[in-house]
């Protein structure tokens, strides 16, 4: 296995050292990295920051049933691309992942693939009905070890389905990530509901809709003493409602996406479908109020909810296209943006908020670990100095949905590393990392 | 103007534009002949993913009295390829040479789609699109406030008058009306003040940064003397959808917010009452007041036509990209 | 317009929008002022009167923006012969923006007001009034406008300028001035009524 020395490298924006990776694992730190690095292959890194390998709460990998959208294989080619090193698959595929025999198939075409590592979500319910539960146990006893479940696209809204979840994942420390949505009050919803909807006629997505399902569900994972996470949080109301259940000790976590910290609803005016997303884009005052949650701690973590489409999913009228987005390509650009150039989060808190925090929300081991020796090689190196244009046709991600086309973001992914291997170098995807051989056939390109 | 997708893209000058090219086309269609060869060479489609008889008689008969060619397209298909459709009939009428594509479409936002996606080369005219925008009916409403309310009612000569000072009532179903969004915005660009009039269920939330005051009582608005009020159509399907419906019964939402002669007996002597059609007698309108000679609904129909004969002239008899202007 | 140049046909019925004529260009020459203006219109007025036996069948159509006050001048001078004529009753606007056959080469144009008297132009003597003719287009596009208004007697051509270069077989009656230019020229009639003064002007020989 090669060995890298990454030279003069600031670990979590720190003071710049050198880094040796070896084996798999962080064998080096300091001048001692130098001394030892013999034949090893020299990153140059100045300028350079080093984090964790970032992980992904969630993810829609399409795979099974939509590989015209995304495979395991191009998703996690785009993860990797992103400086991501694990990636949570969600289960809303076809077959949906409700059973040991599904969430292990992604799980081993993940390994295969060899990008990232895939971490299957499992259903909820069987097959995102909200009717009964799905063979929790046996997703969390299978090969895949799924610990996190989730009927996302949909929300767990039946509150005794949702009390039963709670209390059955305690058994294996699972987790519940619910997509916050009562389905009545978003019936045939097709964006937020405000002052955009009004005036140009799309049926509102209230944001009580999020909230009261957020405050029912923290009250019962207070009562029954389980953990719960809310997935894709969109509104100042629900900050609030997280931020009160934290004070009373409520065992919740809380994720943000990377479009929710940057986009509003007054991009719907122009009716281009590549932002329309669930939960839908909210006002400037919502982006503010999840910003300031994610600088203090009440939401937990950033993750993408990369979910690629089809051109013809996005490619019609805005009420006929697809929810979702994709953002594993531009997840950490965003988050610099939003949050550390403007001085809100250190670097250190974002490998908190895109790596540590949601590696132990997920019960991920390996991941999202302390820059240390002899902890595993998953790391990433960014150049917060650079910039680019996002430009979906040169992304690695096998749909172009990308909310961010055309726009200027900071900062770029130069190496990432899993378990010490290249699997993006000089900000190059590294084919042969992936025994090109194997998965030629795939016809899937850079 | 290249499209018209929207009531709010028109300027003052730009309405009061298409309001005065529509009085000379009015005074065309008063006479024996009533054909012009204007637009003679030119193919407007008419594509209609929704049922409008109204709306489409109208936009064909001022395509024909302006001598252009219409092919009526008729797209209600399948719910479960409607994107495609939409793409693929723009693409098929982009390849017939449609020089303007008149659309009505069930989804919000069709017609930006169509006009944005470059799937067809024509003009976009929106003929109202799901709960958003039905521009020529706001214009040849606002045609039809001029010619009543303003010029000392129709004595003098309106052209390049606004409508200001002019105070309208829009009552009914605004949260699912096209017309009221148009209207709205149409009639603050002019210069009217307007109020809404509605069951708090029946407005839009988000409806505060709309150019208008909200009411909830039909009546103390009509005693502060309105110059129009104009009824919405009310859909009996509001009764049945989720939630119960929009209002307990047509009878509570009648007695509330119908218009019929008592309420006609408050309104002041100038004022007139409008209806966009198709009404819905007894419901949002009795029949004595849809009647009344009040009501200018009947003229709204026609005006529609001299409207549409003014934006399709507006947008197809200019300079074309393919036709060389020559050298003299 | 009939002047065939690149100005935009203003026919906005009020006035309200009306473009401000550009300003002279420093190379025009002015070919008649307000008295050869009077004149010529003097000697077209008697020469109606004197073809058509008087004025009692005479309806004239000032096509917008010129001919319009051109036919209003006239029709004062046919009541001054002829003391029992309506001046204002013997005078029509005709637009014919939506008859020409070259809408497609310029920007959109204004549509201007179509009145007729009140005793319409059925068995009547139409005599148009432009102020420019040039290729004849504008006048092939008046008849057209004019048949589908109603049945006239006959119809007769009156012009301040004719300039020649014409494209359709098409002459005028009466002509105030026949003025040889070459195409590139321009040809501007400036009147008081919407210009502030009379003034027939060439401008631009490249």
């Amino acid at each position: 296995m090669t060995t890298y020395l990454l030279r003069s490298v600031a670990p979590l924006g720190g003071e710049p050292v050198d880094v040796l990776l070896a084996d798999g694992v962080v064998a080096a730190i300091g001048p001692d990295a130098g001394a030892r690095a013999g034949e090893a292959t020299v990153v140059e890194g100045e300028g350079l920051v080093l984090l964790p390998g970032l992980v992904d709460l969630h993810t829609h990998l399409r795979e099974p049933g939509r590989e015209d959208a995304e495979t395991i294989r191009s998703g996690t080619r785009a993860a990797a691309a992103g400086g991501f090193t694990a990636v949570h698959a969600m289960a809303n595929t076809t077959p949906t992942q409700d059973t040991a025999g599904v969430v292990e198939q992604v799980w081993r075409l993940g390994r295969d693939a060899g990008w990232a590592d895939v971490h299957p979500v499992g259903a909820v319910s069987v097959g995102l009905a909200g009717e009964h539960l799905a063979e929790l146990g046996a997703m969390a006893s299978s090969a895949a070890r799924v610990r996190v479940f989730s009927d996302d696209g949909k929300c767990v809204h039946d509150p005794v389905l949702m009390r039963r979840a709670l209390e059955y994942v305690k058994a294996f420390d699972g987790v519940i990530a619910q997509h916050a949505q009562e389905p009545r009050l978003t019936d045939g919803a097709q964006m937020h509901e405000g002052v955009v909807s009004s005036e140009i006629g799309l049926a509102g997505w209230p944001a009580v809709a999020e909230e009261a399902i957020i405050a029912r569900d923290v009250l019962l994972a207070e009562h029954v003493g389980s953990r719960l996470h809310v997935c894709h949080l969109s509104t100042a109301g629900s900050v609030e409602i997280i931020r009160w259940a934290k004070s009373r000790g409520i065992d919740v976590t809380a994720e943000v996406t990377p479009h929710h910290l940057v986009l509003t609803d007054e991009l719907a005016r122009g009716y281009d479908p590549v932002f329309k997303v669930n939960p839908p884009l909210r006002t400037a005052e919502d982006v503010e109020a999840v910003r300031a949650g994610l600088a203090d701690g009440t939401i937990d973590i950033v993750a993408t909810d990369h979910a690629p489409h089809t051109r013809e999913d996005k490619d019609c009228e805005w009420a006929a296209a697809a929810f979702g987005m994709t953002g594993l390509e531009t997840a950490l650009a965003v988050v610099q943006e939003t949050m550390v150039d403007t001085g809100r989060l250190t670097w250190a808190d974002v490998a908190r908020v895109l790596s540590a925090a949601p590696a132990a929300i997920g019960r991920v081991e390996g991941q999202g670990r302390p820059i240390a020796v002899g902890e595993p090689g998953n790391l990433v190196l960014v150049d917060p100095s650079a910039r680019r244009t996002v430009e979906p046709a040169e992304q690695a991600t096998a749909s172009g949905n990308s909310p961010f086309r055309g726009r200027e973001l900071p900062g770029r992914v130069v190496a990432t590393f899993l378990r010490g291997r290249a699997t993006v170098l000089n900000g190059v995807l590294q084919d042969d990392a992936d025994g090109s051989r194997r998965a030629a056939g795939r016809g899937v390109g850079a | 103007m290249k499209h018209l997708l929207s009531a709010g893209d028109l300027s003052r000058d730009e309405a009061v534009r298409v309001l005065d090219t529509a009085a000379q086309m009015a005074a065309t269609q008063a006479r024996e002949i009533k054909k012009l060869p204007t637009l003679r060479g030119r193919t407007v489609v008419n594509l209609f993913f929704e049922d409008s008889t109204r709306t489409r008689i109208s936009f064909e008969t001022a395509a024909k009295r302006l001598s252009a060619d219409v092919i009526n397209f008729s797209a209600k298909g399948s719910s479960v390829s409607k994107g495609e459709s939409l793409k693929d009939t723009a693409l098929t009428l982009q390849a017939m040479g449609a020089d303007a594509v008149v659309i009505r479409h069930h989804a919000s936002g069709a017609p930006h789609t169509l006009a944005r996606s470059g799937w067809t080369q024509g003009a976009v005219v929106n003929a109202g699109d799901g709960t958003h925008q039905h521009p020529t009916q706001a214009l040849l409403d606002a045609f039809t406030m001029r010619r009543h309310l303003v010029g000392d009612g129709g004595r003098a000569d309106v052209a390049g008058r606004d409508l200001g000072g002019v105070r309208v009532a829009i009552v009914g179903d605004v949260l699912h009306s096209r017309v009221a969004r148009s209207n709205v915005q149409l009639l603050h660009t002019l210069g009217a003040e307007v109020t809404l009039v509605a069951p708090p269920t029946l407005v839009p939330v988000g409806v505060g940064s709309w150019p208008a005051r909200v009411s909830y009582d039909l009546d103390s608005m009509l005693a502060d003397g309105p110059d129009a009020v104009m009824m919405l159509r009310v859909q009996r399907e509001r009764m049945s959808t989720s939630g119960g419906g929009f209002f307990p019964s047509p009878l509570e939402y009648t007695r509330s917010y119908g218009l019929d002669a008592r309420r006609i007996g408050l309104l002041p002597e100038h004022a007139i009452v409008m209806h966009p059609g198709p009404m819905n007698r007894g419901l949002e309108i009795s029949a004595d007041a849809a009647d009344s000679d009040r009501a200018v609904i009947v003229e709204q129909v026609s005006n529609g036509v001299a409207v549409r004969m003014a934006v399709l002239y507006l947008l197809l008899a200019g300079e074309t990209t393919n036709v060389k202007v020559d050298g003299k | 317009m009939s002047s065939g140049t690149a100005v935009p046909a203003d026919g906005t019925p009020t006035g309200a929008a009306r473009t401000e004529p550009a300003p002279a260009a420093p190379d025009a020459t002015v070919v008649l002022g307000p008295p050869e203006i009077s004149r010529a219109l003097t000697r077209i007025a008697h020469e109606i009167l004197e073809r058509n036996r008087g004025g009692s069948r005479l309806v004239l159509l000032g096509i917008p923006t010129r001919g319009l006050p051109l036919a209003h001048r006239l029709a004062a001078r046919l009541a001054d012969v002829e003391p029992g004529l309506d001046a204002a009753a013997l005078v029509g606007s005709l637009d014919v923006t939506m008859h020409r056959d070259d809408l497609a080469h310029h920007p959109t144009r204004a549509i201007g007001a179509t009145d007729l008297p009140a005793a319409g132009i059925d068995g009547k003597v139409v005599v148009l009034v432009d102020d420019v003719l040039f290729s004849g287009r504008t006048i092939r596009a008046a008849l057209d406008a004019i048949s589908d208004l109603g049945r006239p007697a006959a119809v007769q051509l009156a012009a301040l300028v004719d300039r020649g270069h014409r494209e359709l077989p098409i002459r005028a009656d009466y002509v105030g001035k026949n003025l040889p230019t070459s195409t590139s020229e321009r040809v501007r009639v400036l009147l008081e009524e919407t210009d502030g003064r009379d003034a027939v002007l060439i401008e631009g020989a490249r």
